[in-house]
């Protein structure tokens, strides 16, 4: 396997405030890697110097073979993003979601095309692709926003806590997507409070005040901390911040 | 390129999906020209007026009886005192009052000159200022028959006094004032509220993640405001050419060019305010209160500038709606050509590449 996120002591500070501090990791293609933290405790940062949309102040990170500080555009080809806050237009239909975030990154008509087709399918969504998204159930709509976000066939895709708000069925449909996508080799990237869907993750990392206090796989982590729920793991180590959550 | 146009034709689709703001954005200059073209008249015809003669001469009577012969007057009564003319006029009997002092074909040929005094009612400026020129006609056209007969020069000046109302609001300046407001507020607000709807909607962040340039998104948010600015700005040429009979008399191109300026630094007003802004109700907010309120009271079309206090005049200079104001009503009501108005425009073209590099800027901040 090789990995297609690989950070080296990455750091990010504003001003004497550390968010991140010298985080290293790897993640590999097609892997499920869950990246959990109170709020407050870096989460946020670290994602987003990896989408490269903060330039880290210091250590190495490559992004599927491309470097954060200088190859950010070539990283932004690369990879997929759907943030907690709901990000679809809803005064635009279903089709047209798909065909516009489709269109900027690039693809053709006739890949547009082909792409809704499959999407719609793949979603059911057929009989409501001239539906406005905001007529849309919210459960729906998150997991139409996922499949928007690779859309464009991303190597590796950033989930920003995306069941934000969702009943647990929904939650649980969620997850088949995830899971089919990173069956296709799709590496997911996802942040998230949910504990349940913790264990789902092939692996787990844990940031406590800009660091990652813990990284392995769920089972491993509950043997570590001698518990059977991974509740039990966060709260232990959470438990050590010192920052206060903003 | 073909990314920045699947973006714009998307802004459009929303822009014309939303028929509510369809309304407004279109609605706005209609209801405004209409609102103020009711109350413009442009021929005032048999206005009452009285006639005071302390002279009683040929020369009077003479002028008197080409007022009176004028399709334009009703000699409603000839008073025998200026006393009884304050009430008249706050009756609203009477829209002007002529009065021709004591000992005037006297002191016409002894000087040579000779003053009357004109009162008009100017609560309604228009009407005063036709009505008065009208009189000032009369005069100016026995005056040369004056000059033609005599070997000396006689002038006969009529002194205006425009009452209740000495500074003349309104009139044909409410089209350019018009002009400048709708522009102002539909750029702005339009801008504003379009960027910030993308960062409460949180698809800025997914933009912002995807290989689409920043500046790209900034030109396919302001291209559809700049189409309907545009049409707006016909409508409303066209709306007062049509109902307020108040054609361009200069050159339209150049209107038309230093409108697209105006507009272009509306849009990048709107854009500084989304920067800031957090919510589409801020942005609104800011855009009305931040640009309303300045334009309405700083760009002279309600308030003559020259007449505030020295702060406020100063603060005035930054308002680009004061020199569009300016602007338009040199080529519009003037028909003045780019050598009268190259300062303004000059102004304008600094504010709007200022302005609009500072959001540039600020926008990329926001990515960082």
């Amino acid at each position: 396997m090789q990995p297609v996120i690989i950070t080296d002591k990455l750091t990010k500070h504003f001003g004497n405030f550390i968010a991140a501090n010298e985080l290293t990791f790897e993640v590999d293609k097609g892997e499920i890697f869950g990246f959990l933290g109170a709020n407050g405790a870096g989460k946020t940062t670290a994602m987003r110097m990896l989408c490269g949309l903060l330039t880290p102040s210091s250590g190495k990170a490559t992004i599927a073979g491309f470097d954060v500080y200088k190859e950010t555009e070539k990283i932004k080809r690369k990879i997929g993003y759907m943030s907690q806050k709901f990000s679809l237009y809803d005064d635009l239909t279903v089709s047209e979601n798909i065909r516009f975030y489709s269109g900027i990154y690039g693809m053709n008509n006739q890949q547009i095309r082909t792409k809704t087709a499959e999407l719609l399918d793949e979603l059911q969504l057929q009989s409501e692709a001239k539906t406005l998204v905001r007529e849309l159930p919210l459960g729906w709509k998150q997991k139409l926003a996922f499949s928007v976000s690779i859309a464009h066939d991303p190597d590796i895709v950033f989930l920003d806590e995306p069941t934000g708000g969702v009943d647990p069925v929904t939650r649980r449909q969620f997850w088949d997507l995830i899971y089919h996508a990173a069956d296709k080799g799709v590496t997911i990237f996802v942040t998230t409070h949910y504990m349940d869907e913790a264990e789902y993750c092939n692996r787990v990392s844990i940031m406590v005040d800009g660091v990652i206090a813990a990284l392995d796989s769920p089972s491993n982590l509950k043997k570590q901390y001698a518990t059977d729920n991974m509740e039990d793991v966060f709260y232990e180590l959470a438990r050590k911040a010192k920052r206060k959550a903003d | 390129m073909k990314q920045l146009i699947v973006f714009i034709k998307k802004e459009f689709l929303q822009v014309f999906r939303d028929k509510r703001s369809l309304l407004l954005l279109f609605g706005l200059p209609i209801a405004q020209i209409v609102l103020f073209g009711f109350a413009l008249s442009n021929e005032v015809k048999n206005s009452k007026i009285v006639v005071v003669d302390y002279s009683k001469d040929a020369v009077t009577s003479q002028i008197i009886r080409k007022i009176a012969a004028s399709k334009y007057f009703n000699i409603e009564q000839s008073m025998q005192s200026a006393d009884q003319l304050q009430a008249a006029f706050k009756k609203g009997a009477i829209k002007m009052a002529v009065i021709f002092p004591a000992n005037f074909a006297l002191n016409l040929q002894h000087t040579g000159k000779a003053s009357m005094q004109v009162i008009a009612d100017a609560s309604d400026p228009n009407v005063a200022t036709t009505v008065v020129n009208y009189v000032t006609q009369i005069v100016n056209s026995y005056n040369g028959q004056l000059s033609s007969l005599s070997a000396q020069p006689l002038q006969i000046v009529p002194e205006v006094q425009m009452m209740y109302n000495p500074q003349l609001l309104g009139a044909p300046n409410f089209i350019p004032g018009v002009m400048a407001l709708v522009l102002m507020l539909v750029c702005t607000m339009m801008t504003s509220v379009a960027i910030v709807k993308e960062k409460e909607l949180g698809t800025m962040e997914i933009l912002l993640v995807s290989p689409f340039k920043p500046l790209y998104i900034i030109i396919a948010k302001l291209t559809p405001n700049l189409f309907i600015s545009i049409i707006n700005y016909f409508i409303i040429i066209i709306l007062s050419a049509v109902f307020l009979d108040l054609q361009v008399k200069g050159s339209l191109l150049l209107l038309t060019f230093c409108s697209i300026l105006f507009i272009l630094t509306s849009l990048s007003i709107g854009l500084l305010i989304s920067i800031g802004a957090k919510t589409q109700q801020a942005a609104m907010m800011g855009s009305l209160m931040g640009m309303m309120l300045p334009t309405m009271l700083l760009t002279g079309f309600l308030f003559p500038v020259e007449n505030m206090p020295i702060a406020l005049q100063w603060l005035a200079n930054f308002v680009p709606s004061r020199w569009y104001f300016i602007i338009v009503k040199q080529i519009m009501l003037k028909g003045l050509g780019i050598a009268s108005v190259w300062k303004e425009t000059l102004i304008l073209l600094g504010m709007c590449v200022l302005l609009f590099t500072i959001s540039l800027k600020k926008f990329k901040i926001r990515l960082q």
